[in-house]
């Protein structure tokens, strides 16, 4: 084992356990904390894919700015105490126990029977400039079809945020 | 709207009031600080600022102290302790006198509620102790050999102690009626 | 042989790099006392020792020894972890900085730069957003309204000011034709980015100072309001973490300026390090003259500025930039 190997596995665990920990915690903040340690491991995983870029696009986006929200909303809760009773987690868990079973039927079949699967992926270094280049030259309609839809979920954020009827400015505020 | 039509204006008018604030504030580090370096410079403070509390005299060079627990009443942290006594002439005063300053307030009101002027706050506020328990004063702590703030009132001399002869040779006080007589 | 000199290198400079990056900002807190009295006609800390410049010392001693206090209800893991995530995200920030020309020591050359990332701007963004959660974590964890609502105002105004501190350094990015600081100060060798970046520079300023919740943004520690907004029931040495990563993040922060609009560690004369050294200062004396003049902005003022006057402006910007970097090229 290499030393790369020796992180990345380490940092493997890491993200399965902090996953883990997420999904069963009862206090919601805490939740929101794992959450944020797995993403914050999945980090350097990617910077040892050899995908600098992505590595720190996942800290920023994922750790730095949704699950911020996320704690946003929940540190506004209220604290809850009460754990609901088994009964209702056994019932809310079959669609989901369900779908992962589908999910990883469908993982398993396409793992076993492409060719292309077999084969060691490769470390491959993505620089952010041919990570640019990439995007913006081969996927340039992927791109556009989701600036075009960022665009237009900016213009409904902006419609509901507008207030119903102009309100005259006071006369404190500062330009 | 004003607001629309003067953005322009209102912007420079802003610009302009945040160069003359830090103008402001730069020709300040060039003034000389107003500030008093304290245990170099002590200040004097007025005559009638709370702080330390003694307890006077008269000008005869007698205790001023009643022990009529009227300070002990009005002190709103209870602080104020005392044990009267009597004289064999039936003037009283403290057998012993205690205020605890980690207690005090200095609000003042022991002295406002004293009649004999006996109680009085001084300016002197440097009383720190690192041990609470000093702070505890004693009689013997509190007693001053002067008047405080008046050095001429003398409690007795309007209220008057018992003395043998005549009455009404205090100040302020008349002469005693004649019950058996009716002439003015 | 080469692997061991490079961990034992590493070690060096992350250890000096630490030294005086903690004592620059224990300084920084007497410099900022000092300068912010004098302008406020005052004397300023001189009782410990000449000039009170021992006061640092006496104040990280007082902290390190008083009692550490955790309020009854509070999250006690939340609330004893949260004030490490900030000083150490503001600490972190640091290893990307070049602050010096590249040394020659036996035949090798030795960068003056922890880690020269090629993706160093985004590393910078990456843990100043990070941050955030020291401030909402340690806010919620002490189980208090004043900080629950000090870490919801943080929490706002961080992520708000985090897009306009981004949209500010987009037209650095593509004059200097690179993520990396190294490079963006490369990029710099003839004149600094603030001659040709002027309403980038003001727009990075003023967001990063929101960032930093220094006076004019200060609003989720507004004393008249919230006691001490987030760190409220902290005490002792965390709430010395506290104070520590602010003060880190302004020496950053003036590091940031210097690299990214001041040219880093060039001038003439002087030495990198001192030039380096002299703007880092710079930087840091605007901000204590800010904070001396500037009354507190309102919570509405503030995210007024935020969403609608900064974030279009830089957008402006980048479009402005973009089209006269194409007409210039083409």
């Amino acid at each position: 084992m290499t030393l790369y190997q020796v992180v990345f596995y380490l940092l493997a665990g890491v993200v399965l356990a902090a996953t883990v920990l997420a999904i069963t915690r009862r206090v919601v903040v805490h939740a929101v904390v794992y959450l944020v340690i797995s993403f914050l491991a999945l980090a350097p995983m990617f910077y040892l894919l050899g995908a600098p870029l992505l590595a720190l696009l996942e800290v920023i986006l994922y750790a730095g700015a949704i699950m911020v929200l996320f704690l946003f909303i929940v540190m506004m809760l209220p604290r809850e105490t009460r754990a609901p009773g088994l009964g209702v987690l056994a019932r809310q868990c079959w669609p989901a126990v369900l779908l992962t079973g589908i999910s990883l039927t469908a993982m398993a079949v396409v793992l076993l029977s492409l060719p292309l699967a077999q084969t060691p992926v490769t470390a491959a270094l993505a620089s952010p400039r041919h990570f640019g280049r990439v995007l913006f030259e081969k996927y340039w309609l992927g791109v556009e079809v989701a600036s075009f839809l960022l665009f237009v979920a900016l213009v409904g954020a902006y419609y509901l945020g507008k207030s119903p009827e102009p309100v005259a400015e006071e006369p404190g505020e500062s330009s | 709207m004003p607001g629309e039509k003067n953005r322009l204006l209102r912007v420079t008018e802003g610009l302009v009031a945040l160069i003359q604030g830090f103008w402001t504030t730069f020709i300040h580090l060039f003034r000389k600080p107003i500030t008093e370096e304290y245990p170099e410079y002590k200040r004097p403070l007025p005559p009638r600022s709370r702080a330390r509390i003694i307890l006077t005299r008269d000008p005869d060079f007698e205790e001023r102290c009643v022990a009529c627990y009227l300070c002990s009443a009005s002190c709103p942290v209870s602080c104020i302790s005392m044990q009267s006594a009597e004289r064999a002439d039936g003037r009283r005063y403290a057998a012993w006198f205690r205020i605890n300053f980690s207690r005090c307030i200095y609000c003042g009101l022991c002295e406002e509620a004293c009649p004999t002027l006996a109680i009085q706050l001084t300016p002197d506020f440097e009383t720190c102790q690192y041990d609470l328990l000093t702070l505890v004063a004693e009689k013997e702590d509190l007693l001053v050999d002067h008047g405080g703030k008046n050095q001429e009132y003398n409690y007795y001399r309007y209220a008057g102690v018992l003395v043998d002869g005549d009455k009404g040779g205090h100040i302020q006080e008349a002469r005693p009626v004649n019950l058996k007589s009716n002439l003015p | 042989m080469g692997w061991l000199a490079g961990i034992i290198l590493l070690l060096i400079k992350l250890g000096v790099v630490l030294v005086v990056l903690l004592t620059a900002a224990a300084y920084l807190v007497y410099v900022e006392r000092k300068l912010l009295s004098r302008l406020q006609i005052r004397l300023g800390p001189n009782r410990a020792g000449p000039f009170g410049l021992l006061q640092p010392l006496a104040d990280a001693l007082k902290l390190l020894t008083k009692e550490d206090l955790v309020p009854e209800g509070a999250d006690r893991f939340i609330f004893l972890y949260a004030p490490g995530v900030v000083a150490a995200s503001a600490l972190l920030i640091f290893a990307v900085i070049p602050f010096g020309r590249g040394w020659m020591f036996m035949g090798h050359e030795i960068p003056m730069v922890v880690s020269d990332l090629n993706v160093g701007l985004l590393y910078v963004f990456a843990f100043s957003s990070l941050g955030v959660y020291g401030v909402a974590l340690g806010g919620w964890a002490s189980n208090s309204k004043y900080s629950l609502m000090g870490g919801i105002r943080g929490v706002a105004q961080m992520i708000s000011y985090e897009l306009s501190l981004g949209l500010s350094l987009v037209p650095v990015v593509m004059l200097a034709r690179s993520f990396s600081l190294v490079d963006i100060v490369a990029a710099q060798a003839h004149y600094p980015f603030i001659v040709l970046q002027p309403v980038a520079f003001i727009l990075f300023f003023i967001s990063a100072g929101a960032e930093i919740k220094r006076i004019p943004f200060d609003i989720p520690e507004a004393e008249n309001e919230l006691v001490a907004g987030f760190h409220t029931e902290y005490s002792g040495m965390r709430f010395g973490l506290f104070f520590l990563g602010e003060y880190v993040t302004m020496v950053v922060l003036g590091s940031l300026v210097a690299v990214f609009f001041l040219g880093g560690w060039r001038g003439p004369l002087l030495p990198p390090l001192v030039w380096f050294s002299i703007k880092v200062l710079a930087v840091v004396l605007v901000l204590i003259w800010i904070r001396g003049t500037l009354p507190r902005l309102r919570y509405d003022q503030l995210m007024h500025l935020g969403w609608k006057v900064l974030i279009p402006l830089g957008l402006i910007n980048i479009v402005v930039t973009g089209g006269v970097l194409l007409w210039w090229g083409s």
